[in-house]
C-alpha cells in the first residue's frame, strides 16, 4: 500500500487542481491558473496557485520593489557599477543611515537620505503585507493569529528603525541595510551600550528565541513520529483513544510527567515564538534612552557578581596612576 | 530508507561539511583559560597559523661587537655630518653601519642611501635624510616609550624585516572606487577591508586613532544615560574597526586585553590592556613627530593614494605575534640603537637605573 508521510514521501498525492473555498473576493479576485508542479509535491503541496493579489498586495510588492530597488543600486554604486565586484562583495555592501550630526533631519540623498527614503518604502511594504495577511485571514474566516505573530516581528523592526532612533534624537543610531554591515552594527551596539547580554530583555528573548526552537523540534519530532499512526491528521484523533494523537501525548507524559494536548501546543508555540521579538524590542528599547551601560546596570542591581581577581588588577592609564 | 540512499545522503553531507571546513580555521585550536573560570576569559591559538609564524621569525646574525677601548675616537670626531650616532666610536660606527644595511637595504647595499662616488658625508639621497630620522626615532622610542616596548627595545629590523619599506604599514585609505555622484556612499566602510580583518568595519581607523586624537572610548562609565558621552553606535563601529587590526595585527582575541563582562572596565582588564593603551600612543607619537614631517623628503612613489606619508601601526612591529620577534630583543646586542647608551649600559640592575626608569615611565604616562 502507498505510504504518504508529510516530508520526502515516496508518492505524491496528486488531485485535480481547486480554487479553494468560495469567498467575496475585492476587485480582484484569485489570480492565475492553478498548476502542479512534482518536486513542491514532495516537501508540501503540489498545486501552485491560484493566488489572491488585491490593492495590498500589489502595493506592498511595488513597495518593497522600490526599497530593494533603492538599497540594491547603492550597494551596486559603492563599487562603481562594477557587476562581478557587486556579487562577490554583496555580503559586505549596505546603504547606511546617516551620520550623527544630522539628527533627525533629513539629509542629501547621499548622505543618509536614500536610507530614509528605503526605510520609508520598506516600512510600507511591511505594513501593507501585515494588513493583507489579517485581511486574508478574516476572508477566509480564520482567526487573525498569524497577523498578530507577524505584527510581533514588525514591532521589533520598528524599535531597531525607527522608535529607538526617534527618541535617541539621531537616525545614526538605526541599523544599515546589509548583510555583514547589519552583523557588525549589532556586535558595535553591544559594545556601544556595555554588553547587551547584561540586558534582562535581551535575556527574555533569547530563552524565548531558544525556547521556540526546542518547542518547534519536539513538536515536529512528536509529529512526525506518528506519522505512521496518521499523527498528521492530528484534529480527527484528538479524541480518541490509541490513536498516534494519544500516542503523541502519552509519549511525553510518560518522558517528563507533563504533556501539552494538541491545540495547546500551538499556543505554546504562538507565545514563545511571539515573545522572542516583543521581548527583545523592549530590551533595544531601552537601551540608550533608560539604560547606557548594562554591565554596570546589573552591577548594582546584583546580576553581574564579582569575581575572584586572577590577573593583577591594573588602572586606567588616564587616571595618571602607574601601574 | 535503502542502504543506497544511506550512503548517497552520508556522502553528501560529508562534502557539505568539507565545504563548509574549507570557510574556517579548521579544529582543533588549542585554548588556554586566562581568566577566572566561565567568563570566557580564553586565550585561542590555532597552532597551525601561529606556529609558522613564529618559525617565520629570523633573526639576522649578530654582527661581531666592536672592540672595547679606553679613549675611543668617536665618529663624529673624523666623520662629517654623523648627526645622530656622532657618539659611537669609529669601529662602532662601522658596526652600526653594517647591521642596519643587513637589516634595511641587504640587497641594496650601502648605495641604497650612499652614492657611489660621493662622499658619505652628501645627503643626496632622501633614503639617507629618512634614515637618519629612523635612527633618531628608534633612539628615542628606547627612551621614552619603554611602557610598550618595555626591556626588549626595537631595532630597524623589528620594522623593516630586511626590506627598506617595512612590510606592514599603511597609508590613509580612500577605499574603493565608487560612482560619484547622487548614491553609493560607502561611509568609510563596508568593503571586506584586510586592515580590519575583512570585517564590514570602517577600514581605515587609523586616520582618526593613530594620526588624529579622536576618542575611542565609546562606553559610558555609568549605568543610566546622562547625556554625558556623546558617542553613538557608529563611533563604536571606528573603536571596533582598530579594535579588530590589533587583533589580527597580535593574533589575539579581545580578551587578550579586555574582560569579556564589559570592554571599557579597566580593573579587570589584563595587565596587556595597558601596554596596548601606551601603544596606542606610541604609534600616534611616531606617526605625529617621525612620519608625518618627513612627508615632503619622500619622492612621490612612496607616498599613498592620498599623497601621504607610509606611517606605522600595530602590524608593523607585530606582524601577528603578540611580542614581534617573538620577544627576542636584538637591542641588547645593539646598545647604541637604546637610549643614550653610554650611560645605559652600565645601569643594568643598578638603583640608580631604576630610578631614572621609573622616572621615565612616569613621564611617558602623563
Amino acid at each position: 500500500m502507498a505510504e504518504y508521510q508529510s516530508i520526502y514521501s515516496r508518492v505524491t498525492v496528486t488531485n485535480p487542481t481547486y480554487p479553494g473555498v468560495p469567498v467575496k473576493t475585492g476587485v480582484y479576485g484569485r489570480q492565475g491558473k492553478p498548476t502542479l508542479v512534482y518536486w513542491f509535491g514532495k516537501i508540501g503541496d503540489a498545486q501552485i496557485g491560484p493566488v489572491y493579489l488585491g490593492w495590498t498586495g500589489i502595493l506592498s510588492l511595488l513597495c518593497g520593489f522600490i526599497a530593494i530597488e533603492i538599497i540594491g543600486l547603492n550597494m551596486w554604486a559603492s563599487v562603481n557599477w562594477d557587476p562581478v565586484q557587486f556579487v562577490r562583495q554583496l555580503a559586505w555592501l549596505a546603504l547606511e543611515p546617516p551620520a550623527p550630526e544630522y539628527g533627525l533631519r533629513i539629509p542629501p540623498l547621499n548622505e543618509g537620505g536614500w536610507w530614509l527614503i528605503a526605510g520609508f518604502f520598506l516600512t510600507a511594504a511591511i505594513i501593507l503585507w501585515w494588513v493583507r495577511t489579517y485581511r486574508r485571514a478574516r476572508q477566509l474566516g480564520l482567526g487573525t493569529h498569524v497577523a498578530w505573530a507577524f505584527a510581533a516581528a514588525i514591532w521589533l523592526y520598528l524599535v531597531l528603525g525607527l522608535i529607538r532612533p526617534v527618541l535617541m534624537g539621531s537616525w545614526s543610531e538605526a541599523v544599515p541595510f546589509g548583510i555583514f554591515p547589519h552583523l557588525d552594527w549589532t556586535a558595535a551596539f553591544s559594545i556601544r551600550y556595555g554588553n547587551l547580554f547584561y540586558n534582562p530583555f535581551h535575556a527574555l528573548s533569547i530563552a524565548f528565541l531558544y525556547g521556540s526552537v526546542l518547542l518547534f523540534a519536539m513538536h515536529a519530532g512528536t509529529v512526525l513520529s506518528t506519522v505512521r499512526y496518521g499523527g498528521d491528521r492530528e484534529i480527527e484523533q484528538i479524541v480518541d483513544r490509541g490513536t498516534a494523537g494519544e500516542r503523541m501525548a502519552l509519549f511525553w507524559r510518560w518522558t517528563m510527567g507533563f504533556n501539552a494536548n494538541v491545540e495547546s501546543i500551538h499556543r505554546w508555540a504562538w507565545w514563545f515564538a511571539v515573545l522572542t521579538p516583543l521581548t527583545g524590542g523592549i530590551g533595544i528599547l531601552l537601551t540608550g534612552t533608560v539604560v547606557d551601560n548594562w554591565f554596570l546596570w546589573a552591577v548594582k542591581h546584583g546580576v553581574a557578581p564579582p569575581y575572584p581577581v586572577t590577573v593583577p588588577p591594573v588602572a586606567d592609564p588616564t587616571l595618571g596612576v602607574t601601574p | 530508507m535503502s542502504s543506497f540512499n544511506r550512503i548517497q545522503s552520508l556522502a553528501l553531507l560529508g562534502a557539505a561539511s568539507l565545504l563548509l571546513a574549507g570557510c574556517w580555521e579548521r579544529p582543533p585550536v588549542d585554548s588556554t583559560q586566562v581568566g577566572y573560570r566561565g567568563t570566557g576569559m580564553v586565550d585561542i591559538k590555532n597552532p597551525r597559523i601561529v606556529g609558522p609564524r613564529i618559525a617565520e621569525q629570523t633573526i639576522p646574525e649578530v654582527v661581531p661587537a666592536a672592540p672595547p677601548e679606553e679613549a675611543p675616537i668617536l665618529a663624529s670626531q673624523i666623520y662629517e655630518n654623523v648627526q645622530v650616532l656622532g657618539d659611537l666610536s669609529v669601529a662602532e660606527f662601522a658596526r652600526a653601519m653594517v647591521a642596519l644595511t643587513a637589516w634595511v637595504s641587504p640587497q641594496q647595499s650601502c648605495l641604497y642611501c650612499h652614492v657611489e662616488g660621493e662622499s658619505m658625508a652628501a645627503d643626496t639621497l632622501y633614503t639617507k635624510v629618512v634614515s637618519r630620522r629612523m635612527l633618531e626615532m628608534t633612539r628615542d622610542l628606547n627612551r621614552d616609550w619603554t611602557t610598550h616596548v618595555k626591556e626588549t627595545g626595537v631595532t630597524c629590523y623589528t620594522c623593516h624585516r630586511g626590506q627598506p619599506v617595512p612590510p606592514e604599514i599603511w597609508f590613509a585609505d580612500p577605499g574603493p572606487k565608487t560612482a560619484r555622484g547622487l548614491a553609493g556612499n560607502r561611509f568609510g566602510q563596508n568593503a571586506a577591508a584586510e586592515s580590519v580583518a575583512l570585517a564590514s568595519l570602517p577600514y581605515d581607523p587609523f586616520t582618526p586613532f593613530l594620526l588624529q586624537d579622536q576618542n575611542i572610548r565609546v562606553s559610558t562609565m555609568q549605568a543610566l544615560p546622562d547625556g554625558s558621552n556623546p558617542a553613538g553606535t557608529k563611533s563604536a563601529e571606528w573603536t571596533y574597526g582598530l579594535m579588530m587590526h590589533m587583533s589580527d595585527s597580535l593574533g589575539l582575541n579581545c580578551t587578550g586585553c579586555h574582560q569579556s563582562r564589559w570592554f571599557g572596565i579597566w580593573e579587570e582588564s589584563t595587565p596587556q590592556r595597558v601596554s596596548a593603551w601606551h601603544g596606542i600612543r606610541m604609534a600616534r607619537t611616531l606617526n605625529v613627530e617621525y612620519m608625518e614631517p618627513l612627508t615632503p623628503v619622500f619622492p612621490e612613489n612612496r607616498l599613498g593614494p592620498l599623497g601621504d606619508v607610509g606611517k606605522v601601526y600595530c602590524k608593523t612591529c607585530h606582524l601577528g605575534l603578540q611580542k614581534p620577534l617573538n620577544g627576542v630583543s636584538m637591542l641588547q646586542d645593539y646598545p647604541e640603537f637604546g637610549p643614550p647608551w653610554r650611560e645605559a649600559l652600565p645601569r643594568l640592575g643598578t638603583p640608580e637605573a631604576d630610578a631614572a626608569e621609573a622616572v621615565a615611565t612616569t613621564a611617558a604616562v602623563q
